[in-house]
């Protein structure tokens, strides 16, 4: 039986910031920026969106797009690490939303950025245990980086949604999964602070590197696969620059690199990352192509998929708004306005 | 059914009146009111209070004891006393009781009153009490601000009939010119269409010079079974017209956004008891909370055919001197807009008019007048016609 | 503060715009009602599901913000027809005013409305963006 995806969607807010005027705030050079961390520019949540707003939109998009009925839904799973309470699921107003309650298991995943990922596998368990006839996984958020720190050129808002389900009508099936998983103090934010602090080299080779190498080379190893047999690899994005690094001490090139690279237009959306880059990936690619997706999440692991494209991603794949359509046209907002949307200070309120 | 006439009238001064209590405020008008009829307070029957929120603005409900009490009447006559709410049109409802108890023949003599103390809350809350007459769970819980609801009219009626920013602050001009002789109004100054278009918005297309202020005040009026009004006053006012009608709470549930069919239904029951038509007044109290409110309502009252609100302020025809004169005392725009208090203060300011007594803002020879009071965005509305 | 049954209780309307319907006369009413005012005791109610698109009747833009929209000013407010009949009050978003039209088709989006403080329980619900 093959376990795969029968819908997904994503979700991009509509506002963006540029490097250049953040670093106009902190008067650092933009160029340096840009050409140090690859990216231009990062999607920004309206004054009103958090993850469980993006999560509702990108899952609706997935429901619509698997053309399901969402009262066979059996389990929801929202991976993030900006859930806007501290104990409430975002996974019961998700489930709300989109017309799966109540008779489902529903939970909130926390691993850094790699929460969405870690929701998919425990939906392939259930799918695969025939315990449920689809699980949602999501991987969303608004990740904060305080005012000043290197992290606010690239911590950004948006995210995605799979509905894994198993049978004939999917649109890409797990050939299987390899993680790696350590404890590697490389980035944390403690409860209640309100931004996170992070190691910063050290959150390279010791963790980003590490993790995600060892995960693609554990299942290249166990499925007897190499780069060639794939024709894209979709890492978690940071930056735009630890990914093709990454990729390339994998022996991958730019060609299998690029689609899956949203990160330099839209930033670090941390859970929603490598699954925004995944499904920009199958917004693209034809029936039989192979996909080798890897996130990483701070603390640290990495899971790393092999995704082989079903004949069903033609019919299914203008269902829903694809990554596309997030990207134009968008509105670029200044550093105020930035920092008003994110409720960075404190607002008057009326006398 | 009995007739019913209005034998004394009185008005605090509206403005922030900081160092006045709700339950000084309305014992002010009702002496002056008391004094103007010349009753005595075992004479009265019964009270009826206009109020919106002394709940949310002061803290304190049950006011119609309240006010009995301290105008010296519970301990020595045990009056009773009913407080009337309906939003905005608390006042003009309250009225309507009063002229329905003398009508019925329960009562003779009764007091129809309306107090708002709006500045003992923080600006804020004040906003968000008067935002309560709109639908709680379906408009504000969204966002909309009381403003924003009539601003989404005026947008409308700028879109269907070609009104212009500036016909909307000519309501204004007006309304602030006629307060100058008004001495009980809040603003007793004059404004230019300029002032209006530059002051800061508040809800697009709505500026803050569009939108009544906030004020504290009360108003008074006696009324009395018309055949004994003789014995107490040589000017009796009659009431000829009452009508009273609601329509949907929310704004987006109408079936139009530029007519308020509470006001054209309320009008067409209060012409009809008074068998008169719109031509026949010659000088009316409308509900301008917003500038545009006034533009609607001309229209509603029939004084002007749908659409022909903005150009007929324009041209002069609502001034005083003008057709149909409106708001001669400066409305709720420059007069000052205590909620509970506005109705009762627009058949005090037409029993001024009729008995010919309105100094420098007089209606030469008006004989009948009405007065249009309006709930919330138009969930409700009363409107009464008197004749001297 | 209010209690947290107020806003729980009317969750199938914000999230997923579910209205009634009167099966005997078939208008659509959103938000609920619970008596056809056409046809009152002699209508069917039975319930009914929006779907979201519509078109702006008329708006405004609020500069002076009530209590928990401060910090969205200005924002736009604005009146939408449903495809289906019903019209409901609510704000327009990631559009900037000068864009925005009456006539402009809309669809509903799923956002953060209000919440009871920085302590309470957050709001979420309808509100609409231009067709894109």
């Amino acid at each position: 039986m093959k376990i795969g995806i029968v819908g997904y969607g994503v979700y991009i807010p509509h506002y963006r910031i540029k490097v250049e005027e953040i670093a106009r705030v902190w008067g650092k050079n933009p160029e340096a920026i840009k050409d140090g961390l690859l990216i231009e520019e990062k999607a920004v949540p309206g004054p009103d969106e958090d993850t469980i707003t993006i999560s509702v939109e990108a899952a609706r998009y997935a429901v619509a797009r698997a053309g399901i009925d969402p009262t066979e839904i059996g389990a929801i799973y929202v991976g993030s690490e900006s859930h806007p309470y501290s104990v409430k699921p975002s996974a019961t107003t998700v489930a709300e939303a989109i017309g799966a309650t109540p008779a489902l298991t529903a939970a909130d995943y926390e691993f850094a950025c790699k929460a969405g990922t870690a929701a998919i596998q425990t939906c392939m368990g259930l799918v695969g245990a025939k315990l449920v006839k689809y699980g949602v996984a999501i991987g969303a958020d608004v990740s904060q980086g305080a005012p000043g720190d290197e992290l606010e050129y690239t911590t950004a808002a948006g995210g995605a949604a799979y509905i894994i389900g198993a049978g004939d009508s999917l649109i890409a099936n797990f050939e299987g999964f390899f993680s790696f998983t350590t404890d590697t103090p490389d980035f944390w934010r403690r409860d209640g602070q309100p931004y996170p602090r992070h190691g910063g080299r050290f959150t390279g080779k010791p963790a980003y590197f590490k993790h995600t190498i060892s995960a693609a080379k554990g299942l290249m190893e166990k499925l007897g696969t190499t780069p060639k047999d794939y024709n894209y690899i979709v890492l978690h994005q940071p930056n735009g620059k630890f990914p093709i690094r990454a990729a390339s001490e994998l022996g991958f090139n730019m060609d299998q690199i690029k689609t899956g690279l949203l990160c330099p237009k839209i930033g670090n959306t941390y859970s929603g990352s490598s699954l925004i880059g995944f499904a920009n990936v199958l917004d693209k690619a034809k029936p039989g192509e192979k996909i080798l997706l890897v996130s990483f999440g701070s603390g640290a692991g990495s899971d790393a998929f092999s995704v082989v494209v079903d004949d069903s991603i033609d019919q299914k794949r203008n269902k829903a708004p694809l990554v596309s359509h997030f990207l134009n046209p968008c509105v670029y907002i200044d550093y105020a306005i930035y920092a008003k949307y994110k409720q960075k200070f404190k607002v008057a309120t009326l006398p | 059914m009995r007739d019913v006439a209005v034998i004394g009238v009185g008005c605090t001064k509206f403005d922030e009146l900081w160092d006045t209590a709700l339950r000084q405020l309305i014992v002010d008008a009702g002496r002056k009111a008391i004094e103007d009829a010349g009753i005595t307070g075992e004479e009265i029957d019964a009270l009826y209070i206009g109020n919106m929120s002394a709940g949310r603005f002061v803290d304190q409900e049950h006011i119609a004891s309240l006010i009995s009490d301290y105008a010296g009447l519970a301990a020595s006559f045990h009056t009773p006393a009913t407080r009337v709410e309906s939003a905005c049109a608390s006042g003009g409802v309250a009225f309507r009781q009063a002229v329905m108890a003398i009508a019925s023949g329960l009562h003779d003599i009764v007091i129809a009153a309306g107090v708002e103390k709006m500045t003992d809350v923080l600006p804020s809350e004040t906003t968000f009490t008067l935002a309560t007459a709109a639908d709680q769970e379906w408009e504000t819980f969204f966002g909309a601000t009381f403003p924003s609801l009539y601003a989404m009219m005026a947008r409308r009626h700028m879109h269907d009939f070609g009104t212009t920013r500036e016909q909307l602050a000519m309501v204004a001009v007006k309304n602030h010119k006629n307060g100058c002789k008004n001495p009980n109004a809040q603003f007793q100054k004059e404004i230019t269409i300029q002032d209006v278009l530059e002051s800061p918005i508040v809800a697009d297309p709505l500026r803050l010079l569009d939108c009544s202020p906030i004020t504290d005040g009360a108003a008074v009026t006696v009324l009395c079974s018309a055949d004994i009004a003789k014995r107490y006053t040589d000017t009796p006012v009659y009431v000829v017209g009452s009508g009273h009608a609601t329509d949907t709470i929310a704004l987006h549930d109408r079936i139009s956004l530029t007519t308020l069919y509470a006001a054209v239904f309320a009008a067409r029951r209060a012409y009809q008891m008074a068998k008169i038509e719109p031509k026949d007044i010659n000088v009316a109290e409308v509900h301008d909370c917003f500038t545009i409110a006034e533009i609607l309502a001309i229209e509603d009252l029939g004084f002007v055919k749908k659409g022909e609100g903005g150009k007929a302020t324009e041209e002069g025809l609502t001034a005083i001197g003008g057709k149909i004169p409106v708001n001669p005392s400066g409305g709720l725009k420059a007069a000052g807009h205590p909620v509970g208090a506005t109705g009762i203060k627009q058949i005090v300011e037409i029993v001024y008019q009729l008995r010919e007594e309105a100094n420098g803002r007089q209606v030469k020879g008006a004989e009948i007048g009405l007065a249009h009071n309006v709930g919330g965005s138009g969930g409700s509305a009363v409107i009464h016609i008197l004749k001297r | 503060m209010a209690a947290a049954a107020r806003f729980w209780r009317k969750i199938p309307q914000r999230y997923n715009l579910i209205g009634t319907k009167c099966s005997a006369c078939n208008k659509v009413y959103f938000p609920p009602r619970y008596i056809c005012p056409v046809c009152r005791r002699a209508g069917k109610i039975e319930e009914f599901k929006l779907d979201g698109k519509g078109e702006l009747v008329t708006y405004a833009v609020i500069y002076i913000a009530p209590r928990g929209f401060e910090s969205q000013a200005p924002y736009i407010i604005g009146i939408v027809e449903l495809d289906g009949g019903a019209r409901v009050t609510t704000q327009i978003v990631d559009c900037d005013p000068k864009d925005v039209e009456i006539g402009m088709p809309v669809k509903a989006v799923f956002r953060k409305v209000n919440e009871d403080g920085e302590s309470g329980v957050i709001y979420y619900g309808y509100k609409f963006t231009p067709m894109r």
